[in-house]
């Protein structure tokens, strides 16, 4: 199926070719005859040896051998004792010969190989180990990557008790054959990452041996930097020197000692508020027993914490904790307060903060608040706020203990000199360039403050689309999280792009600040743990097709994805969860113009066994609506609880759909600028 | 360079179920219900499906039902497999079908491969490949009987195959290949499971298969082939990552492997074609949207329309 040229080099004799065709249907029928009538006679089993050595493909023949040497050793045991083992051992002969036959024919069947595999781990003699390594040795050197031969490497390893030791040394001597080898590179990283892991003796000094890895890797780089396998080497040991080992907390809402202002209407229509847990990995274990919160009024059981992922997950980085009844305790003048502490880690966090209503209060104004459209003009204020004065997101990086961090400090400074030196030399190396990209984000993400290297990296990557033009869009993605970084990076920074949204009337924290990241070209979002205090957010005008990220945005009432790239209504998921959305644009974005979906399995539903066919969506069945076309806007709109909503400009919006969507929100009150009847 | 040569392709499709007495169909023999499986998606996604004899289709893959496990073996008298299992649900649900076998029966047989820690064996005979986790939860969910394994245990199975640089193996320690991470990543995504994926990493390490010609190749250093514009690609869409790529370049490269003269397409430019290319050179233009062509889904590998049915119709 693979590698035969088109127009057969040499025309073969049509009288010669029926022979071999015939003497193949002659064969595999004469197998299947005594397969399926258990006749295990030397002569039959010649057949299937014959078969197979022409086409070690036909599984069915090797499942007969394993019955033939079942049945053939079953007829020994129950006759003579002592010729026992001499029988066994030539019977077992037989079978690794046939397998070494059809491996010669093609040394990547699945078939051959399950077969050796299948008779050694009987374990009814003791394997020639010799003979096993000769083997694999002989076929690896043909072909190094060969991954049939790697996999059953491992098997006679763990067969022969070999230790990660000496495979880790059998690595480096393929590595230094050649090392263009990304087998051999991958079998090191994962037998490497099990020593650290267990602590063996010899592996417990991780930063010397990692030291000596990248010595290593550093070699492989210089002598071909076009082979990639050094490449994908080498970004493993920089995640190894840039991830910190035990998870830890990276912001919060509230932020630590702030005081809350909310509006009478906020008190007066909210039950519930959020608090939000920001971690740097995957944790789970928040829950009443990790948590205690000090407060007059308020105790544990009044919260419950969930992870904010998708598909049930009980990991997740964000954790949300609703405070239930909240408002019943804003009444008196000192205002609630509260100090959680969230053991969770190995470290304990705290926050604490004050909630207080507010007596700059908006003109009476009852009835949910959306009895006027919201309009996204908010003129841009370098008013100071509660939220700006405190904003420092570098803060808990610093509280943490960072005792490891000049070794990897050093390391990335080290490696960074020596990747700068490269791409001076190299201008055309895309690796290099994308290599010093990591090794400027590593730093920054470890060493807090200071002056950054954003400019240096937006510069590489503006270099990197032009050097390797089909992935510029992996470039593109990455830019706008560099961007982000540096927007949000300081308060000096972000009041930039915070402006006043004057004309609300909803309920609302005050005061109503909105973040206006509208006609950045992003791409995708991020440093959400940054922004976790946002009500209103304008992201109009970019590039965005992912939005992952905004889910932990869970105080946003307002939300504007005009003007982008959106493709389906699957990747709205993320603001799936947030409760307090009441005004969301998406006009003029692609919906509905792409038969393919790039986000359908990043979603809840019935496809992905995550959610079942919901009661609203049976009722639309009910009523003739064929929710097979229409599900993902469903299961989207019917989770939320909008009061505006634009889609206009989306090619899947039709009166047909409006009609779905007024039934499906039916707390709608507008609807592309219009009033819903 | 041109156009996808439709009619050529659906004609050379048709007369490869004809064609079983030459050397490369009788070596084949033994994955005849693959075959199938390919050959017919591939006529669907043309919207060509409608020249096949449905009844007579499903008589013959009844056929290769082993009546006593209730498994389907790759051609009549070959020994079942859970491969050719999933070939033949998949072929049933293609032509709307499924009604003509025992669901239990299947998903029993299914179910009963799985092992204690959670991975698949391909047969009765214990080989453990992740390619089968893919096949298994695939088969049963299309068959609405997922719930008779331990679902936590298979994702389990696979993330223990999960590889350093964001890809998965055939086994724990197995290198990250293009084929095994799309039965990794599909199985993860029919269990609402793609949290355990590191999207960015393994993205990342797809679209690196991307390479000068604009062909995709399975793994670092190899050669590109056009079925990786299936296991790649497929994997890349269901990460939502496939904007990583050139889908232009991509288009290009598998259209300079089509036979516009006999139809079909190959693994290479000017190389033999077969069936097995052809379906994942159309089925890799389905998911870049290739005009006249009907949505393929990437997890279930079966026309969308075809999905929505089995999931959406009661």
């Amino acid at each position: 199926m693979h590698g035969r040229p088109r127009k057969a080099t040499k025309q073969e004799d049509p009288a010669a070719a029926a022979a071999k065709s015939a003497r193949l249907r002659e064969l595999q029928s004469q197998l299947l005859h005594f397969h399926h009538n258990r006749i295990y006679t030397k002569e039959a089993v010649s057949v299937s040896s014959k078969l197979l050595e022409i086409n070690p493909e036909i599984y069915t023949g090797w499942n007969y051998r394993k019955l033939a040497f079942q049945h053939n050793l079953k007829e020994v045991s129950d006759t003579d004792t002592d010729t026992d083992t001499e029988t066994i051992k030539s019977a077992i002969e037989d079978e690794l010969r046939m397998v070494e036959v059809a491996l010669r024919r093609n040394p990547k069947s699945y078939g051959a190989w399950y077969h050796r595999k299948w008779i050694l781990g009987q374990k009814l003699v003791l394997a020639n180990f010799d003979h096993e390594f000769r083997l694999l040795d002989m076929l690896l050197k043909a072909d190094a990557r060969n991954f049939h031969g790697w996999n059953y490497r491992r098997f006679i390893a763990r067969l022969k008790d070999v230790s990660e030791e000496e495979e880790l040394k059998f690595t480096m001597d393929m590595i230094n054959t050649n090392f263009s080898n990304y087998s051999a590179w991958h079998n090191r990283s994962m037998l490497l990452s099990k020593l650290l892991r267990k602590k063996a003796k010899g592996f417990h000094e991780e930063e010397s041996i990692l030291s000596d890895e990248f010595e290593l890797v550093r070699q492989a780089l210089f002598t071909d930097p076009s082979d990639q396998s050094g490449w994908f080497y080498h970004l493993w040991l920089l995640d190894q020197t840039s991830t910190p080992h035990k998870p830890h907390l990276v912001s919060s809402w509230p932020s630590d000692k702030l005081n809350i202002e909310i509006s009478a209407q906020f008190k007066e229509k909210c039950e519930r508020f959020p608090i939000i847990f920001c971690f740097n990995q995957q944790v789970d274990g928040v829950n009443l027993a990790t948590v205690t919160i000090n407060s007059k009024l308020v105790s544990s059981e009044h919260i419950t914490w969930k992870p904010l992922s998708a598909n049930n997950s009980r990991k997740s980085k964000i954790w949300v904790g609703f405070l239930e009844n909240f408002n019943k305790y804003c009444d008196n003048s000192e205002g609630l307060s509260v100090e959680i502490s969230v053991h969770c880690c190995e470290s304990i966090v705290h926050s604490e903060f004050v909630m207080k209503l507010s007596h700059m209060d908006h003109q009476g104004k009852n009835g949910d608040g959306f009895e006027e459209l919201f309009l996204w003009d908010c003129p841009k204020s370098q008013e100071i706020n509660p939220y700006l004065v405190s904003y420092d997101p570098w803060r808990l990086r610093v509280e943490r203990v960072e005792e490891d961090a000049k070794w990897h400090l050093d390391t990335l400074s080290a490696e960074i000199a020596l990747f700068k030196e490269m791409s001076e030399c190299d201008e055309d190396s895309k690796f290099v360039k994308l290599t010093l990209t990591r090794l400027l984000g590593a730093h920054n993400s470890i060493k807090s403050g200071g002056s950054a290297y954003f400019e240096e990296i937006l510069k590489l990557y503006d270099d990197l689309i032009k050097l390797d033009a089909p992935h510029y869009r992996y470039y593109r993605d990455e830019r706008s999280l560099v961007l982000l970084d540096q927007m949000t990076s300081s308060k000096d920074s972000l009041v930039e792009y915070c402006s006043r949204c004057e004309n609300s009337s909803f309920s609302c924290i005050n005061p109503q600040l909105c973040i206006n990241f509208s006609g950045l070209n992003l791409t995708r979002i991020g440093f959400v743990e940054r922004l976790l205090w946002v009500q209103i957010l304008d992201l109009s005008h970019n590039n965005l097709t992912s939005l992952l990220g905004l889910e932990a945005l869970q105080l946003l009432v307002c939300l504007n994805l005009s003007h982008n790239q959106i493709m389906s209504f699957t990747a709205l998921e993320p603001i799936k969860s947030l409760q307090s959305l009441k005004v969301l644009d998406l006009s003029f974005n692609e919906i509905g113009s792409h038969p393919v979906d790039t986000t359908r399995y990043l979603c809840s539903s019935p496809l992905s066994h995550s959610c079942n066919v919901t009661e609203t969506m049976e009722e639309l069945a009910r009523e003739n609506i064929k929710i097979g076309d229409f599900w993902e806007a469903i299961l989207l709109f019917e989770s939320l609880q909008l009061a505006q909503l634009d889609m206009q400009g989306n090619p899947v919006t039709n009166e047909r759909f409006r009609v779905l969507v007024e039934k499906v929100i039916p707390c709608l009150k507008w609807l592309d600028g219009k009033p819903v009847r | 360079m041109g156009e996808l040569a439709v009619e050529k392709h659906a004609q050379y499709i048709l007369s490869v179920e004809k064609r079983k007495d030459d050397f490369e169909s009788l070596v084949m023999e033994h994955l005849r219900l693959n075959g199938a499986y390919w050959g017919l998606t591939t006529l669907d996604i043309m919207h060509k499906l409608g020249s096949v004899n449905s009844d007579e289709v499903v008589t013959w893959i009844l056929s290769c039902q082993d009546k006593e496990s209730g498994g389907f073996g790759g051609n009549v008298g070959h020994d079942p497999h859970v491969l050719y299992t999933l070939s033949a649900v998949q072929v049933l649900a293609l032509l709307d079908r499924l009604d003509a076998v025992d669901v239990d029966k299947v998903s029993d047989y299914v179910a009963g491969l799985q092992k204690e820690d959670g991975s698949f064996a391909g047969d009765i005979w214990g080989e453990i490949d992740t390619r089968f986790s893919y096949v298994a939860i695939c088969c049963l969910s299309l068959l609405h009987r997922l719930n008779k394994i331990n679902v936590e245990k298979a994702v389990d199975y696979i993330v223990s195959c999960k590889n350093l640089d964001g890809g998965f193996g055939s086994i724990p320690g197995g290198e990250s290949h293009a084929g095994q991470i799309f039965c990794c990543v599909g199985a993860l995504a029919i269990t609402g499971s793609l949290h355990h994926v590191d999207r960015d990493l393994l993205g990342w390490w797809l679209c690196e298969r991307q390479c000068k010609d604009g062909g995709l190749n399975g793994r670092p250093e190899k050669l590109t082939d056009v079925c990786y514009s299936w296991w790649v690609l497929s994997s890349l869409i269901m990460i939502d990552r496939v904007h990583w790529i050139d889908k232009n370049k991509l288009s290009k490269f598998i259209l300079n492997c089509q036979d516009i003269e006999k139809g079909g397409i190959s693994d290479r430019p000017d190389n033999a074609v077969d069936v097995f290319h052809t379906y994942f050179g159309v089925a890799g233009l389905s998911l870049m949207e290739y005009p006249g062509l009907k949505p393929i889904d990437p997890a279930y590998a079966l026309p969308a329309d075809v999905v929505n049915r089995i999931f959406f119709q009661k």
